[in-house]
């Protein structure tokens, strides 16, 4: 299967992952590669298979609605990129 | 030829839990930033999510409460977007697979405008899924950045989904306010607004009578019912004047400004959405048996509804009173607290004369205060104490008005200040027939016009009467004396 | 002391013939001669593994040592480790020094165990060769001209080179069980949900599973006695009794049944590496053990499901890494997209990219249902065809890799080739099954020769004895590298 230059350049932008033309177009020319190597599974008849998400059938354990967390705000901004009065900052978030 | 209104609402409402939906975090309002956002909250590299059955019982409760559908089983999906408040890149929501499926709302709708009288209307519920709340951006004095505050990243929501079934703005209110009430009345939300444990999202489009849908577009996160309706006229208005004026709807997302009460399009919304929606392998299928829905149907209390049915068949009650008094849980608390007040303590069993005071008095009251009814400064047992007083005739109706406002501004029980106020009724027989002895003798001439027929002068009589006792008469037994001795 | 056991080792420190900090400092000493070459470690901290060797010396003299306790391991670096930096083998994560403990570590420390160091791993455990690590590529101690197999290459190495006595990994699609081959060693891939995922940084969630790389199945046995076991933290934690790995160890090998599926013998497979499983499975014969002609028709689909699943699972956890609340920023950015756009781009390397975007694309409106829900449903056939195969035998075996290391910068930027040398190995993690490789032999340059052993789910105390006994009757899991 072969992409193109915007299928790229779209799923480039919703990864939110900046590429240059070059880029773009590497990444173009190795993606219809692997594609072509995926698309062995399109032939398989899967009709009535239910899709597999886990590998164990379990349901979902529920947790008690008790508070076990405490405030490690100190600890978890140290490693922040930007922090003020207890935020993180990002540039602005224009709505 | 007139438009058509079509409006659906999606409401978020957060769940009264103490914990967030995937992690032990307090979810208390008002803390410090970032206090509450635990290494789940705030997405740490390795953290997994664990489900709160805190959350899922309101979810449950919810779907009971409007009759819908519990999916036996319902999966969580990822929905994939970048945003500074969405910590993981991902909102876990649930998509094709929801835990509440299809049910139903009644309304009682209160047209805006007009002499139009009020109407009982069904809003079909399309689905209600669990999913977690974002955190919250701060534009403060940061050198021109964004402050994100995490702390309520991952508060559980459940997102309710109407069809697009309501045609105006008053529909969509009450839809909206309905849904207020009952989220509270079944104790799974808050309600309060300003905090924003309820928030609504409005899709309104515009078409001509027997046209397809029109575009629609997004009117995001309002938390008053004021702005709600703002909010919808002026957009339902800018439709039918883009179209009118030969432009086209564009699908949307918009934001309404309170202060300009206009709306516009979110800048930030520009992207097409993909939101690649897939099953969240971090969490397996939620699993709700049988048994335990029932065990929490057993934790309901009588829904709005049938309460209202109850009112109507065994209290005698009008159905607009009924609907009124079921306006909100703490209403209806007040009205059966009066009413059995009333019964046990006073044996008197008279449910529309408690309706007529609090959809009344009370009601007009809180109103002009803006409280509600559990701030109300006469408490139940005190109202019924009056209550009693008047279905006995010692006061007035008039007079009674004057205790409850006493009551209402100074306190004090009503006994006290029928004494203080010298409110009580003359109901003594012999006081009365004096007082009608009194005005037969020295109104001879009346009298014998009005023994001769001329029977419009019992009012005069009457008139008379009230002034000689000055007022306090009982009106009823007043009555009775005047007509048996002016036959003569 | 280099070569011992575990349970040597265990005996020895409880002993006091050696005391935890002599040990360590071994260790430690070997590092700082031989890393250099191999670049198996991306972070040591000699004073926190000391002090925790000192503790460790405290309580065998309290005698409430237990079977680890005082042994030097060895951490993957995808695992959280408090005070540690934690990279993942990605710039993305080049400050990130962890504020928690992931599950596996904090049942590592809970029992005394001593954390050496983290070791060297494809980028987000997403390679084959170790070549896509931020902090430089991995060297096979056999040939350090070659490969050491990923993504736990790092781990591979410092195991195979005795840089640790033993070590972790975790496995996606084949990242313990190959670098495990192509180094000769032993690693074992627990059936999904046995190892909590809690503090182990998601590469593909569905597949991702923790489980012990060491030298013998003996020592894995003794790993999983302290790695494995129900964390509330971890939804697909499994809730199962605990279990003692090392209890069937012993047990003779009379009737068991190994099944050999045709499709792996078939073609792809070096002739060399056909050669030493073949003696390994006549070996298998010698000790009692029947064959049994399997098939796993749908095994050959593993690849492409693979590779739609796994990415579309990694594009979507690696989307936290946006430059936000950890981790790297951007220097330069015009404003919040450009930022996000700059700080994934440059904290990212090209293979992990590449992987978000296959993922990216396969999720994305008007392609999910071909691609991602028909890989859900080709995985549910490929794990039937085991649970069908399961019928006839109590363990399957065959190749783990196609072939042994290849030099570094062979396959170069050719993905295609690098993922197909996963083959045999990525069925078992999409059925979620337990696989193992133990060492059986040397190929072609005298490269070690893997032999995998897939059990049935929660058969790993099997497959340990399987493999036990096998090494009981040889030598292969002994050898060393020469020269170092």
């Amino acid at each position: 299967m072969s992409l193109t230059t915007a299928d790229v350049r779209k799923v480039a932008r919703l990864a939110r992952l900046a590429m240059n033309d070059a880029e773009i177009e590497t990444a173009r020319a190795q993606l219809s590669g692997i594609f072509d190597l995926i698309a062995e599974m399109q032939a398989v008849d899967t009709g009535g298979i239910a899709p597999m998400s886990h590998a164990q059938d379990v349901a979902q354990r529920l947790r008690e609605d008790k508070v076990t967390e405490t405030n490690q705000r100190e600890a978890f901004q140290a490693i922040a990129p930007q922090v003020e009065a207890g935020l993180y900052l990002v540039p602005q978030v224009i709505e | 030829m007139t438009w058509e209104i079509v409006i659906g609402l999606e409401v978020h409402t957060q769940l009264s839990t103490n914990t967030k939906i995937f992690s032990g975090a307090s979810t208390a309002f008002g803390a410090e930033p970032n206090t509450q956002a635990d290494a789940v909250s705030i997405a740490l590299p390795g953290v997994l999510p664990v489900l709160n059955k805190g959350a899922v019982e309101r979810a449950i409760k919810f779907g009971l409460a409007v009759g819908a559908h519990i999916a036996p089983r319902s999966v969580f999906a990822r929905k994939n977007y970048f945003y500074p408040d969405l910590p993981k890149g991902y909102q876990i929501s649930q998509f094709d697979l929801p835990v509440v499926g299809q049910g139903t709302l009644t309304i009682q709708v209160e047209p805006l405008s007009g002499n139009a009288k009020p109407y009982e209307k069904t809003v079909r519920i399309t689905r209600a899924h669990l999913e977690e709340d974002a955190g919250k951006s701060m534009h403060g004095d940061f050198h021109g950045m964004t402050g994100i505050d995490l702390n309520r990243a991952g508060t559980p929501l459940l997102e309710i989904v109407s069809e697009p079934d309501m045609c105006s703005a008053a529909e969509a209110v009450a839809y909206a306010k309905a849904l207020h009430s009952l989220v509270r009345w079944i104790g799974i939300c808050d309600g309060n607004m300003q905090e924003g444990s309820f928030r609504c999202d409005v899709n309104v489009s515009v078409r001509k009578p027997g046209q397809p849908l029109g575009t629609r577009r997004e009117i995001k996160n309002l938390n008053s019912f004021k702005f709600m309706q703002q909010a919808i006229d002026y957009e339902v208005q800018w439709q039918i004047d883009t179209i009118e004026g030969g432009g086209k709807v564009q699908q949307a997302t918009i934001l309404f400004n309170p202060d300009t009460g206009e709306t516009r399009a979110m800048r930030s919304k520009e992207d097409a959405h993909d939101y690649r929606y897939f099953p969240d392998p971090d969490l397996l299928p939620l699993e709700i048996s049988e048994e335990w829905k029932e065990q929490v149907r057993a934790t309901l209390p009588e829904l709005p509804q049938a309460k209202q049915a109850r009112y109507v068949n065994d209290l005698g009650l009008s159905a607009y009173d009924a609907s009124m008094l079921t306006a909100s849980r703490e209403m209806a608390d007040f009205f059966d607290s009066t009413r059995m007040h009333l019964d046990t303590e006073n044996d008197i069993d008279n449910p529309k004369l408690c309706a007529n005071w609090i959809i009344g008095e009370v009601t007009a009251q809180l109103n002009r205060e803006e409280l509600d009814i559990t701030q109300c400064p006469i408490k139940a047992y005190q109202l019924s104490e009056l209550l009693a007083y008047v279905a006995k005739g010692r006061i007035s109706n008039s007079g009674a008005k004057e205790v409850f406002r006493t009551m209402w501004t100074e306190g004090g029980d009503a006994d006290s200040i029928i004494v203080r106020k010298a409110l009580e009724q003359i109901s003594d027989s012999g006081a009365i027939e004096a007082i009608v002895d009194e005005i037969i003798a020295t109104n001879a001439d009346k009298v014998a016009e009005y023994r001769s027929g001329k029977d419009k002068l019992f009012g005069f009589f009457v008139g008379l009467a009230m002034k000689a006792s000055k007022g306090k008469a009982n009106p009823a037994q007043l009555n009775d004396v005047l007509k048996r001795k002016l036959a003569g | 002391m280099l070569n011992s056991s575990l349970q040597q080792l265990g005996s020895a420190l409880r002993a006091r013939k050696i005391s935890s900090v002599e040990l360590t400092q071994l260790y430690l000493d070997r590092i700082a001669k031989l890393n250099p070459q191999l670049n198996a470690y991306i972070t040591l901290n000699p004073e926190t593994s000391l002090a925790q060797a000192r503790a460790a010396d405290v309580r065998i003299a309290a005698d409430s040592a237990e079977a680890l306790t005082g042994i030097p391991f060895a951490q993957k670096d995808i695992f959280c480790a408090q005070g540690w930096l934690t990279t993942c083998g990605s710039k993305m994560l080049h400050n990130f020094v962890s504020p928690y403990d992931a599950h596996v570590i904090s049942q590592f420390n809970d029992a005394g165990a001593i954390n050496l160091g983290k070791t060297n791993m494809d980028e987000f455990a997403m390679g084959s060769s170790n070549e896509t690590s931020h902090y430089g590529t991995v060297k096979n101690p056999w040939d350090t001209a070659r490969v050491p197999g990923g993504s736990s290459g790092g781990t591979a190495a410092a195991v195979a080179a005795r840089l640790c006595a033993a070590a972790t990994g975790t496995d996606t699609g084949g990242s313990i069980r190959q670098p495990a081959a192509l180094c000769g060693i032993s690693g074992l891939k627990p059936t999904y949900g046995v190892v909590s995922r809690y503090g182990m940084i998601a590469f593909a969630s569905s597949l991702d599973q923790a489980g012990p790389m060491g030298r013998s199945a003996e020592d894995l046995a003794l790993m999983m006695n302290v790695m494995a076991g129900f964390d509330e933290r971890d939804s697909t934690s499994l809730q199962r009794d605990k279990e003692d790995y090392t209890r069937d160890l012993n047990k003779p090998l009379t009737g068991l049944r190994i099944g050999l599926p045709k499709e792996f013998f078939a073609e792809g497979m070096g002739a060399d590496v056909a050669k030493a499983v073949e003696a390994a499975i006549a070996e298998y014969k010698k000790l009692g053990a029947t064959i049994v002609e399997i098939s796993l028709p749908n095994s050959k689909l593993s690849v492409p499901v693979y590779y739609v699943l796994a990415p579309a699972e990694a594009s979507s956890n690696l989307s936290r890494f946006d430059g936000v609340r950890y981790g790297y920023r951007a220097p330069e950015y015009s404003d919040l997209a450009d930022m996000y756009e700059k700080s994934r781009a440059q904290g990212f390397g090209a293979e992990v990219k590449r992987r978000i975007m296959i993922g990216t694309y396969v999720l994305s409106h008007g392609y999910y249902d071909a691609y991602y829900l028909q890989a859900q449903k080709i995985r549910r056939l490929i794990a039937q065809d085991f649970i069908e195969a399961y019928k006839q035998c109590d363990v399957i075996m065959g190749p783990t890799s196609p072939s042994t290391a290849f030099k570094l910068g062979e396959k170069g930027d050719d993905p295609v080739q690098m993922y197909l040398s996963d083959i045999y190995t990525i069925a078992v993690n999409l059925a979620g099954l337990p696989g193992m490789s133990i060492p059986c032999g040397f190929g072609a340059n005298n490269m070690p020769v893997g032999l995998q052993i897939i059990g049935n789910y929660f058969d790993e105390a099997r497959m340990l004895n399987v493999a036990h006994q096998y090494q009981l009757a040889t030598d292969w899991h002994s050898r060393a590298p020469h020269g170092l």
